[in-house]
């Protein structure tokens, strides 16, 4: 049987544009959640987001590349890049030998708004040529394949929230069944735009809060809908003994992945978690660790329905061992990345993996006695951990849950 | 007049010297491909008030000034 390592990583996100930085801020328990920039808010009743800070793509990619790109595949090829950087397998791989897997939730919306806009105020001849090739979700995907000449399976996942973790988990099969021997996985998101936070506000998703220290409360009996942000996640996935040949700095193993579908409504989660549960199950299966030596990175959105449905899914899954495990959810420090989130909260899983630091769950003052698992609330927490899950559930009812061990 | 400002959409384009471009300049030289020709066309017709299609032949910089001159004369 083939096993799968992670080679690489980066990171673009609200709090922190390189690994190196997010490690720092996610252990400090820093918030990236603030009053929205990117465009006026003023008439909205959904004011703060997870926004990136200081990423100034013309100055990294050049001016041309900017302005033909979206900024979900902009952010995209910059945590691929120093994911690629780490993994140092540029030129030490057969070009048709390594992939990509990567997705986003919603693609180029900031692009499609506005082309909408041409279209509707000049007419159909003004409609930017580049308009479907920088919006569709796929591009991404297609970007990095060019950019680091993956001549093997490329391919985009969508699974809403999930999206980034399915991708993970996608590639990860991709290796282990033979496909590819490196494979590029993660997910971007760049959705902070007026359309779109109409939208999920609309279907009851977002949180109305405006002091942002009292906004994202995973877990927190407080907790009134998600945060919207944006960024990027990427890993570089690698058969064990490719990365062993070359030498390669392996950072951790891909032990599990479960993905299920809850089949039950459009955005509700089946409360009974019964495949919420089977997700983790799945994961974990493989892995076999005692409970008090697991991590898990939930998805932990703060909407009420999110949260009360994961608990109870670990609870299925783990029975009474669902107390001894380490749980946080980070999106109280970041937002929800939507399609990036489950890459950068699997890189979160492995960094406390790695580092042996469980991150907090912040912003956590209130406890919610139906909610009685250990949330890791506001301070990070060392711990012998052994195994890491990283959980994402999505709009659609996809559960994905990526396993990672210490090699 | 034209020519000038198709060189200074073709510098921007590709984050080129301007200085570097002159009529006989081929478009494929730049490495510019066929979506980067049809927004520089969308950009000239909002420039000069003009109907211009494009097409193989009009491969220079020089070619496309003579034809967007033609459109802005008629």
């Amino acid at each position: 049987m083939r096993r799968v390592v992670i080679t690489g990583m980066g990171a673009v996100t609200p709090i922190g544009n390189n690994v190196a930085e997010f490690k720092e801020a996610l252990f400090a328990g820093k918030n990236g959640i603030d009053t929205v920039t990117h465009f006026d808010v003023s008439d909205s009743k959904w004011t703060l987001a997870g926004e990136v800070k200081n990423f100034d793509a013309a100055a990294i990619f050049g001016k041309p590349a900017a302005k033909n790109t979206d900024m979900f595949t902009l952010f995209a090829m910059a945590a691929a890049d120093e994911a690629m950087e780490q993994s140092g397998l540029q030129g030490k791989i057969e070009s048709d030998r390594i992939g990509v897997c990567f997705g986003s939730g919603i693609g180029g919306i900031e692009t499609l708004c506005t082309e909408h806009r041409n279209l509707l105020e000049k007419g159909s001849r003004k409609v930017s040529p580049r308009f479907v090739p920088k919006m569709i979700y796929n591009i991404a995907a297609g970007n990095l394949a060019i950019r680091y000449n993956a001549n093997g399976p490329c391919t985009a996942v969508s699974t809403a929230c999930a999206t980034g973790a399915t991708a993970i988990g996608e590639g990860y099969r991709t290796i282990l069944h033979g496909y590819a021997d490196a494979m590029i996985c993660g997910g971007s998101e760049a959705a902070i735009n007026a359309l779109c936070m109409a939208g999920f506000g609309n279907c009851q998703a977002l949180s109305t809060a405006t002091d942002k220290d009292n906004a994202c409360m995973p877990f927190d009996k407080r907790r009134n809908g998600f945060i919207m942000a944006e960024g990027a996640g990427v890993m570089i996935l690698e058969d064990y003994d490719h990365a062993v040949a070359r030498g390669a700095n392996i950072i951790a193993e891909v032990c599990g992945y479960g993905s299920t579908c809850d089949a039950h409504h459009v955005t509700a989660p089946d409360p009974e978690a019964k495949y919420t549960a089977k997700a983790f199950l799945d994961a974990y299966a493989d892995c076999g660790v005692p409970a008090e030596k697991i991590y898990v990175n939930a998805h932990g959105t703060s909407t009420p329905l999110n949260d009360a449905t994961e608990t109870a899914a670990l609870k299925r899954a783990f029975g009474e061992d669902a107390k001894k495990l380490h749980i946080s959810s980070t999106k109280s420090m970041t937002g929800h990345m939507l399609g990036a989130t489950g890459a950068v909260e699997a890189i979160a899983a492995v960094l406390a993996l790695t580092e042996g630091i469980v991150p907090p769950t912040i912003n956590y003052k209130e406890p919610d006695p139906e909610l009685d698992l250990d949330y890791t609330p506001n301070t990070a927490v060392k711990a012998d951990l052994e195994l890491a899950l990283s959980s994402n559930l999505g709009f659609g009812g996809h559960n994905a849950v990526v396993a990672f061990k210490k090699v | 007049m034209v020519q000038e400002k198709i060189i200074a959409m073709l510098a921007e384009a590709t984050d080129t010297d301007a200085a570097e471009i002159t009529a006989d300049t081929k478009f494929a030289d730049l490495g510019i491909d066929s979506l980067d020709m049809t927004e520089m066309a969308m950009d000239l017709e909002d420039e000069f008030g003009i109907t211009l299609e494009m097409s193989p032949e009009l491969s220079t910089v020089g070619k496309l000034t003579e034809a967007v001159e033609k459109l802005v004369e008629a």
